[in-house]
């Protein structure tokens, strides 16, 4: 009997988990995206995933990560929350919940930030860009109706929240994704890694942003669901583009060192211990004012946490996946949060927190799979190195 | 030589008392990139239905059971350096694990190959 031919548990957001207890709660059916027929006319392998029928591939996930990292391929991420925040406060607002600096971000600049809770823990990672009209955020699929309810619970009533769930959003990645948009869109290119602006495409309304999960060059294409498909045909004509599902999405992001909400991000992770402290604005350091404050200065001290995220480099072939054990001799010292085998490098890798004494690069580890223990070494992250067109580089 | 089938989707022909196993093409192309494959050692006893061997694709691991009984003659240990023929020849080179059977009875129940075309078919 083969069995597991489905694709791992979903990502969930961790405040979902409470659900479960809950009789009463009965699972939704997923939902459609507003390409469903599109990928399937495509050949798309449909999974259920953070409540949508999603394509976790078409070709193969190694293909189409191999094509991603060579060329460009296209993903549909329209299962992601596209929120937006207006009103005279908003800024100010959005800086109760989030420890970046927002009030100074200008116009078409987009920052990675999170929702914290009051200890500091991440309810969601997150994208926030000042269109000029409102500050966007774009977050997990899975996520974002917890993260809409903590939105409309803490932020002033004068500020409007804006679910903008009639648009799709499409991903184009690859060193060849700048060209080709550029074809279709021009003056995309002109836009650095992180900055966004609103295009024209056919008449329509596009808001393109340079950034991605994949850690190449590329952009996240916002459009109405109605005319999604048609920009889809257009993108997919040009032969430097394939279409590319979620496992290559997976293994791509996982190369480039980017932590998954509900696998390597939880409640009960923090900011310091998942190496994200460059997400705590320093210029708000000092002053504070947000949730998780107090806990996450506490944490930026030396010994402030007990463990960090790191890379594993694994020999051999078999790969050690989320929830494999990690030892330093005889003693548990961590878990994997991420792991799989990495097509560009030819060899498994993992994402875990460990001890923090056993988290500097160079450490020997050993993995726990199944009856074996897998020798892995402690490297920095990104496994793959980003290619995301800066600012400034050619 | 007969070959059967199993609504599992592994095959597994029979040549006297031995039998040889392995994962079909559609479960091949269900699981996708195969990246490892864990083989049994010659001398396992395995009852139909026992843990057997391990595939991991680039997105799962996958356990595979034996579909009869027997004694492990041979794990294929050309997937150790080549896992993708599973991917490339799953019904040939890419074969996982020969045993001697122990209960030819237990081969009754299984399909055969207008059975199995016909099950999946019906997916």
């Amino acid at each position: 009997m083969v069995k597991g031919l489905g694709f791992r548990a979903l990502p969930r957001c961790a405040r979902d988990l409470s659900m479960t207890d809950n009789d009463d709660f009965e699972e939704q059916p997923p939902e459609k995206l507003p390409l469903d027929s599109w990928h399937r006319g495509h050949g798309a392998r449909m999974v259920p995933f953070a409540g949508y029928e999603m394509p976790i591939q078409y070709e193969g996930i190694k293909a189409e990560h191999d094509w991603t990292r060579n060329h460009a391929s296209l993903f549909d991420v329209s299962h992601m929350g596209q929120l937006a925040v207006s009103g005279e406060n908003a800024a100010h607002e959005l800086e109760k919940l989030l420890p970046a600096s927002i009030a100074n971000l200008p116009e078409g600049q987009m920052r990675y930030s999170l929702l914290l809770t009051e200890a500091g823990g991440i309810i969601d990672d997150l994208i926030v860009t000042n269109t000029g009209a409102h500050l966007a955020l774009v977050v997990n699929g899975a996520c974002k109706w917890d993260d809409i309810a903590h939105l409309r619970e803490h932020l002033d009533d004068d500020v409007t929240l804006t679910h903008f769930d009639d648009f799709a959003l499409l991903a184009l990645q690859g060193p060849e994704a700048a060209a080709v948009l550029e074809g279709i869109v021009p003056g995309v290119g002109e836009l650095s890694f992180m900055r966004a602006g609103l295009f024209k495409w056919n008449g329509h309304h596009l808001w393109v942003s340079r950034a991605g999960y994949t850690g190449e060059d590329g952009f996240e294409i916002s459009i109405h669901q109605g005319h999604a498909a048609a920009l889809a045909d257009a993108l997919v004509a040009d032969d430097r583009v394939k279409l590319a599902g979620l496992g290559a999405r997976d293994s791509l992001r996982l190369e480039a060192g980017l932590p998954l909400y509900g696998h390597d991000l939880t409640l009960d992770t923090d900011p310091v211990s998942a190496g994200l402290s460059f997400a705590l604005a320093k210029s708000r350091r000092a002053t504070g004012g947000y949730f998780g404050h107090a806990p996450s200065m506490a944490r930026l001290e030396d010994g402030g946490v007990a463990q960090k995220r790191v890379g594993l480099a694994l020999e051999g072939r078999l790969p050690a996946r989320e929830g494999a054990k990690v030892y330093s001799g005889d003693a548990l010292v961590g878990t994997v949060t991420s792991g799989g085998f990495s097509p560009t490098l030819g060899h498994p890798v993992a994402m875990a927190f460990v001890e923090t004494e056993h988290a500097e690069s160079g450490t020997e580890l050993h993995l726990e799979v199944r009856d074996k223990r897998l020798p892995a070494r402690v490297v920095p992250l990104p496994f793959v190195p980003h290619r995301y067109h800066r600012k400034g580089a050619l | 030589m007969p070959r059967y089938f199993t609504e599992e989707h592994e095959w597994i022909d029979v040549e006297g008392d031995s039998a040889t196993i392995g994962i079909t093409d559609y479960a091949q192309e269900q699981l996708g990139d195969i990246v490892f494959v864990e083989t049994p050692q010659a001398g396992t006893e395995l009852a139909k239905g026992a843990e057997a061997a391990v595939v991991e694709s680039v997105k799962a691991a996958s356990d595979v059971y034996s579909p009869i009984s027997g004694t492990v003659t041979e794990g294929n240990s050309a997937l150790d350096d080549d896992p993708e023929l599973v991917n490339s020849s799953p019904e040939e080179e890419g074969w996982f694990f020969r045993l001697t059977v122990s209960d030819a009875s237990e081969l009754e129940s299984l399909m055969n190959e207008a059975a199995y075309k016909a099950f999946c078919d019906g997916l």
